[in-house]
């Protein structure tokens, strides 16, 4: 019987042997970030805090398709793998709503947060529910999507003099959506494998919508009123029609087999020689203009988002804030982390690392903006960005957006008042199943 | 109970030697194993489905309220759904039977006396080993328009394999049925090689041709095992989620098991996704039902 019992016993122990986790060292703190560089300058950063305080700072990544999941996943169980998180912009509401981050809003008000932070970034990073003043998290990682071109493309006084004979103007970085189609145009030239313009169109998580909403703002459209939830005469307004017909335009003078695209795609365009003009985040920059990541890193330029037939110039936000887990058992050393990381020698060294910094002192100063060829587009569109919706059903909303608006991108299914008709009542459907607005 | 079935030990053995009787094997290996199942599957399969009446979202902090049939109803009505279905029909028969043609076709081809016949068909294996994931960034290579090699050896120029809405699905079967037509060789030939030989030679006596010859000996013969090859790949292909989720995200392509990835991981709708997940545990079940009773009536013959 006693060895009957043993043995169970350690079965049983096998069992439990292998769920049991290892326990972490007092003076550890770990971030969750998705796997990509400016995650790497953020370890870097970590490095020079626990020169400084001996707490071990470590920066745990995960490729951007599961990064969302992941992180979810860890909440959803109430775990502590994590003692912050560098969420996306759309988490906000899910992440506040449903317990997950700590309310930073004393924080922000003890530290001033809001006066050392660019508006824009405390604004979409930090606050939930949009104008309530309730903060969830520090403004970590600046981003939105800027555009990147081939300046030697552009410079060839031949290219040059044939676009001027074609469309009666001077062929240069793009002055509004118009030129950026001719441009898009003129370059598009399948039998010499060049083409015009490389852009978003992944629809499995936000691309599409990332790209549709740099056309939308600028054409001065909306997708709907963030405080009352009306989508009807925002997303499906004459403007928001003409801006999703310009997109799709371009979609046009696109590389081959461009229906499946996001950063790595893009940034590929200008690296392979196979477009003039790409779209893309301005955390993916740094890798242009490294000689080792692209053979043409010095012929590549950057521009900001152009502005619409109206003159409106907006971009599409990306960036993310970091925010205390309210599962992790080490939130006061947490909290210490993030008071170091507001210091402005801090955020100055941030930037140097390569990280976008959101401080609004650092932004504005000359030795950033001339630091590298894109901080000066990257200043400029961080004062005029726009964000998708940051609630809780984000990601419903977000899967409704690519669901009518793939097919009349790609497959040509439709016209784009169906399209975004169609579009309004689903988002209307959405909201009301959630009692928002109404 | 169990144990009175269990023999015990004979004394001089080195299991007894040792110290380990078959109860202490049942118990260290047979019953954390069926632990792990209940805890890991059972248990979720049946707290799943009390979810399924719920509008239970595991992304908030919201209490769990019952809404019946509410998300049943609501899936069936939803158009998306059941044309995500219906992809996944035209999937299942497209790539089952590719599957079934090629492999059973190179099965017939091995089934002789060649050289280097137990190279030749383990290299025929390798597809199969490979892992989807892996598999499907290959193909995505293969089959990219400005520099994949399958536009370059077909001479194709920069037709579209996966961004072309129409070609998306037949693309990702094409890559399917080259991945996994070596598992149904692997059991057709074990089939083959079990026909008696003695059969072929009487059809030859009778001067059967080779077609007679094929439909009357070789596959009635075949068929059993064919059959168990088919209801495998159809239950796979049913749940093919990593291949098509990587090569392509046309929605003309998109299989239902992606549709409930994005339902249950990306939306956060657990009760929504957990009927999902039900209703199509139940069409599965079924046809691998209608498969098995076809398979008995086989077998009877």
């Amino acid at each position: 019987m006693r060895k009957t019992m043993t043995s169970l016993l350690a079965g049983i122990g096998l069992v439990l042997a292998c769920g049991t986790s290892v326990y972490a060292q007092e003076k550890e703190l770990t971030i969750f970030w998705a796997e990509w560089d400016p995650a790497n300058y953020l370890q870097e950063l970590g490095n020079e805090y626990e020169k400084e305080t001996g707490v071990k700072i470590t920066v745990e990544t995960t490729p951007w398709p599961d990064f969302q999941t992941k992180a979810f996943t860890e909440f959803n169980a109430h775990g502590d793998a994590y003692d912050m998180v560098v969420g996306d912009s759309q988490w906000l509401g899910a992440g506040s709503t449903g317990g997950h981050y700590v309310d930073l809003t004393d924080f922000f008000n003890k530290h001033k947060v809001g006066d050392v932070m660019a508006p824009a970034t405390v604004k979409y990073y930090a606050e939930y529910p949009g104008g309530s003043s309730k903060y969830w998290a520090i403004p970590l990682e600046g981003d939105a999507v800027g555009w990147s071109y081939r300046k030697d493309w552009f410079e060839d006084p031949k290219e040059k003099e044939a676009f001027k004979a074609k469309y009666g103007y001077d062929l240069d970085v793009p002055k509004d959506f118009k030129a950026l189609r001719d441009i898009a145009e003129f370059f598009y030239r399948p039998d010499q494998k060049k083409y015009g313009i490389a852009i978003y169109t992944d629809n499995s998580y936000d691309a599409m919508a990332m790209g549709f909403e740099n056309a939308l703002f600028s054409f001065g459209g909306e997708l709907g009123d963030y405080k009352t939830y009306k989508v009807d005469g925002f997303i499906n307004s004459d403007k928001a029609i003409a801006a999703l017909d310009a997109y799709k335009e371009l979609y046009k003078f696109t590389p081959p087999g461009w229906a499946k695209s996001f950063f790595v795609e893009d940034n590929q365009a200008i690296t392979e020689n196979l477009a003039a003009m790409s779209m893309n985040y301005f955390a993916f920059f740094p890798s242009l203009i490294n000689e080792a990541s692209n053979p043409n890193a010095k012929n590549t330029g950057f521009f900001a988002n152009p502005p619409g037939p109206n003159g409106d110039q907006f971009a599409a936000l990306g960036g993310q804030g970091i925010s205390i887990v309210s599962y992790s058992q080490k939130q006061e050393e947490a909290t210490k982390f993030l008071e170091w990381f507001i210091k402005d020698e801090t955020q100055k060294k941030w930037a140097a690392l390569g990280g976008y910094t959101c401080s609004a002192a650092v932004l504005k100063s000359p030795e950033f903006q001339n630091a590298t060829p894109y901080n000066k587009a990257f200043y400029e569109t961080m004062f005029k960005v726009k964000d998708f919706w940051a609630v809780p059903e984000y990601a419903e909303l977000l899967q409704q957006l690519n669901q009518r608006i793939y097919p009349y991108m790609i497959g040509g299914e439709g016209t784009a008042k169906e399209t975004l008709d169609a579009l309004a009542a689903d988002w209307n459907a959405t909201f009301k199943k959630y009692g928002r607005g109404q | 109970m169990a144990t009175t079935m269990i023999t015990t030990l004979d004394r001089s053995s080195r299991a007894a030697a040792r110290g380990l009787s078959d109860i202490s094997i049942r118990n260290l290996f047979i019953i954390p194993t069926i632990l792990f199942l209940i805890v890991f599957n059972i248990f979720p399969l049946i707290y799943s489905l009390g979810y399924s009446f719920t509008d239970f979202r595991a992304s908030t902090s919201a209490a769990a309220n019952f809404v019946g049939l509410q998300n049943y109803r609501d899936l069936l009505s939803d158009p998306y759904v059941w044309s995500n279905f219906a992809i996944t029909a035209k999937y299942v028969i497209i790539s089952v039977a590719g599957q079934l043609l090629v492999g059973f076709g190179v099965a017939m081809l091995l089934n002789r006396d060649i050289p280097l016949k137990g190279l030749l068909t383990t290299l025929l294996l390798l597809p199969m080993m490979l892992s989807m994931a892996v598999v499907g960034l290959f193909w995505k290579l293969l089959y990219d328009p400005s520099f994949g090699i399958i536009n370059y050896a077909l001479g194709l120029g920069t037709f579209e394999w996966l961004s072309d809405p129409k070609m998306a699905l037949y693309a990702v079967a094409l890559t399917d049925i080259w991945m996994w037509s070596p598992f149904v060789m692997l059991l057709s030939l074990a089939g083959l090689s079990a026909v008696p030989k003695h059969l072929y030679e009487a059809a030859a006596i009778d001067r059967a041709g080779p077609f007679y010859t094929f439909f009357r000996i070789t596959l009635p013969l075949v068929a059993p095992i064919l059959m168990i090859a088919v209801i495998f790949r159809t239950m796979e292909a049913f749940k093919t989620f990593d291949l098509a989720y990587i090569l392509t995200s046309q929605p003309t392509a998109e299989l239902i098991s992606i549709r409930l990835y994005k339902m249950a991981f990306q939306e956060w709708q657990t009760g929504r996704s957990c009927a999902l997940a039900y209703i199509v545990l139940i069409m599965v079940l079924a046809i691998t039902n209608i498969y098995v009773k076809y398979l008995n009536k086989v077998k009877e013959r």
